[in-house]
C-alpha cells in the first residue's frame, strides 16, 4: 500500500491505496464520486475524463499513487451549490446529451477545450472531441453547447 | 493488474540506482502504453519507476541550431510550444497529432522513443530529422537507436535524458491515422537540409519505423513531386492486420510521401 494525499473538488484527502489501483476506480469506489464513469476501460472513450492540476486526464489510464500531491476536479466539483456550471447550463439548454453516459467526460473535456482555445469554431470543438466518444447523439448538440458556452465563459 | 511495487524518484540517479537494483522494474513516465498494457495484464513489472517527478527531464530548448526536448515533456507542451512552432512547426504538427488532447496531457516524448511502438509517431521524427537521443550513459544517433519491434538500443540500466532535433525548416510529417487509435496506419517524415535528404516511415514495416532510403536518393537526385511519385514502396514486409493487409499500407505510405512533400513546399 501507497499513502495517496491530494485534493479532490476542494476537499483534503489522506489515504492508503493499493498501487495498482486504477485513479477512476479510486474516486469512484473508494471517494464515492461516481459521476466519473467508466466506458470502455482501454483508454479510448473519455468517460473518465477528470482535471489534474487544471489539465484534462483519462482517469482509467493513471494509476492512484500518480495522482499523489496533485488538485482533481470531477465532475462533481464544476457547479457552484445550485448553480450549475456555464457548460452543464449549455448542455442542459441544447440537449447536450441523450443517456448521459459519457455526458461527465464530454463536459470535463469541454472545460478543457474552452480553458485552452479561444475563438473556438466548430471544427476545432470536432477536432478537440477527438478523446471523447458518444454512441447517441451524433455530436451534433454536443459541439452546439460547447459553442454556446464558450461565448458565456 | 498484477501487483507491483511503485517508486517515485526525483534524480536520474536514484532512476538508474532503482533499474540497476531491479531488472524487472520498468520506468513508468506518462504511462500511456504501459498502464494500459498492464491493465491487459500484456506486461507485470515487478516495480515501476515513475520519472515525472524528476524536474531535470522536463524541458525545452533552443541549443546550437537543435530544438532539445528532455524525456518527460509531454505531447502538449510540445505541441503548443512557440520556439518549436516557429523553428520547427512539423514537429509541433507531428506532436498535436498523438492520441487525442487527454493522453497527450500525459504521453511523454521519451516514453514515446523507449517504447518504440511501430505505429507511434515521434521514432518517425527522430529518424526523419536525424536527432540525437541522449541518455544518463550516451548519446545514440537516432538510426542506431531503434532496433526492431518495441526494440531500442537503450540497455538495461540506461534511460532517456533529452532528444536532440536539427532544426530542419524544410521537413513535414503525414499521417493517415487509425481512425480509432489515431496511431499511423502509415506516417512518413521527409526533411531536406543542403547536403541530405531524409525520409522515415512508420505505422507500416513489421520491423518497426524505417529509413526508406530508396525514396531518400530519388528526392536527393531530383527534388521534385515526380521523384516521390516514381517511387514505390514493396509491401514485402509490412504489416497487415485487421486495419489493413500490407498491399493497402504500401500504397498509404506512397501517398503520405506525396502529401509530406506537398507539405514542405506549400
Amino acid at each position: 500500500m501507497s499513502l495517496v494525499e491530494l485534493e479532490i473538488n476542494g476537499k483534503k484527502i489522506s489515504q492508503d491505496v493499493e498501487e495498482r489501483q486504477l485513479l477512476v476506480h479510486f474516486i469512484r469506489d473508494d471517494l464515492n464520486l461516481t459521476g466519473t464513469h467508466v466506458g470502455c476501460d482501454t483508454s479510448q472513450c473519455g468517460a473518465c475524463v477528470i482535471h489534474i492540476d487544471g489539465k484534462a486526464v483519462k482517469s482509467c489510464s493513471m494509476l492512484a499513487v500518480q495522482a499523489n500531491d496533485t488538485k482533481i476536479t470531477t465532475i462533481e466539483g464544476l457547479a457552484d451549490g445550485e448553480n450549475l456550471h456555464p457548460v452543464q447550463e449549455a448542455f442542459r439548454e441544447n440537449h447536450g446529451l441523450q443517456c448521459g453516459f459519457c455526458t461527465p467526460g464530454m463536459i470535463m473535456a469541454a472545460v478543457d477545450i474552452i480553458n485552452r482555445i479561444s475563438n473556438l469554431n466548430e471544427k476545432t470543438v470536432r477536432e478537440e472531441l477527438e478523446g471523447n466518444l458518444c454512441r447517441c447523439t451524433g455530436y451534433q448538440n454536443i459541439v452546439k453547447s460547447i459553442l454556446a458556452a464558450s461565448e458565456k465563459m | 493488474m498484477y501487483q507491483f511495487n511503485y517508486k517515485k524518484v526525483e534524480t536520474i540517479e536514484e532512476a538508474v540506482n532503482e533499474l540497476s537494483a531491479n531488472p524487472e522494474s520498468k520506468i513508468l513516465a506518462g504511462g500511456m502504453t504501459l498502464i494500459p498494457t498492464m491493465k491487459q495484464r500484456l506486461a507485470s513489472p515487478e516495480q515501476l519507476i515513475d520519472i515525472r517527478n524528476i524536474k531535470e527531464l522536463n524541458f525545452i530548448k533552443e541549443e546550437s541550431n537543435n530544438i532539445v526536448i528532455g524525456s518527460t515533456t509531454n505531447h502538449y507542451t510540445v505541441a503548443s510550444s512557440d520556439l518549436i512552432k516557429n523553428k520547427l512547426s512539423s514537429l509541433s504538427r507531428l506532436a498535436e497529432g498523438i492520441g487525442d488532447p487527454h493522453v497527450r496531457n500525459m504521453g511523454t516524448i521519451g516514453g514515446a522513443i523507449s517504447n518504440n511502438d511501430p505505429t507511434a509517431d515521434y521514432p518517425a521524427a527522430c529518424l526523419g530529422l536525424g536527432a540525437t537521443i541522449r541518455t544518463n550513459k550516451r548519446e545514440i544517433s537516432a538510426d542506431d537507436f531503434f532496433i526492431s519491434l518495441f526494440e531500442t538500443a537503450l540497455e538495461e540500466d540506461e534511460i532517456v535524458v533529452s532528444i536532440s532535433f536539427p532544426i530542419i525548416s524544410d521537413s513535414f510529417y503525414m499521417k493517415f491515422p487509425n481512425p480509432a487509435s489515431r496511431y499511423a496506419m502509415a506516417g512518413v517524415f521527409i526533411s531536406k537540409n543542403t547536403s541530405e535528404v531524409r525520409v522515415a516511415v512508420t505505422g507500416a514495416s513489421e520491423n518497426g519505423v524505417f529509413r526508406w532510403t530508396e525514396m531518400e536518393s530519388s528526392l536527393l537526385n531530383d527534388w521534385s513531386k515526380s521523384s516521390v511519385e516514381d517511387v514505390k514502396l514493396s509491401p514485402e514486409g509490412i504489416m497487415s492486420d485487421i486495419h489493413g493487409n500490407s498491399e493497402y499500407r504500401a500504397n498509404l505510405a506512397n501517398i503520405m510521401a506525396i502529401r509530406a512533400f506537398e507539405g514542405i513546399n506549400e
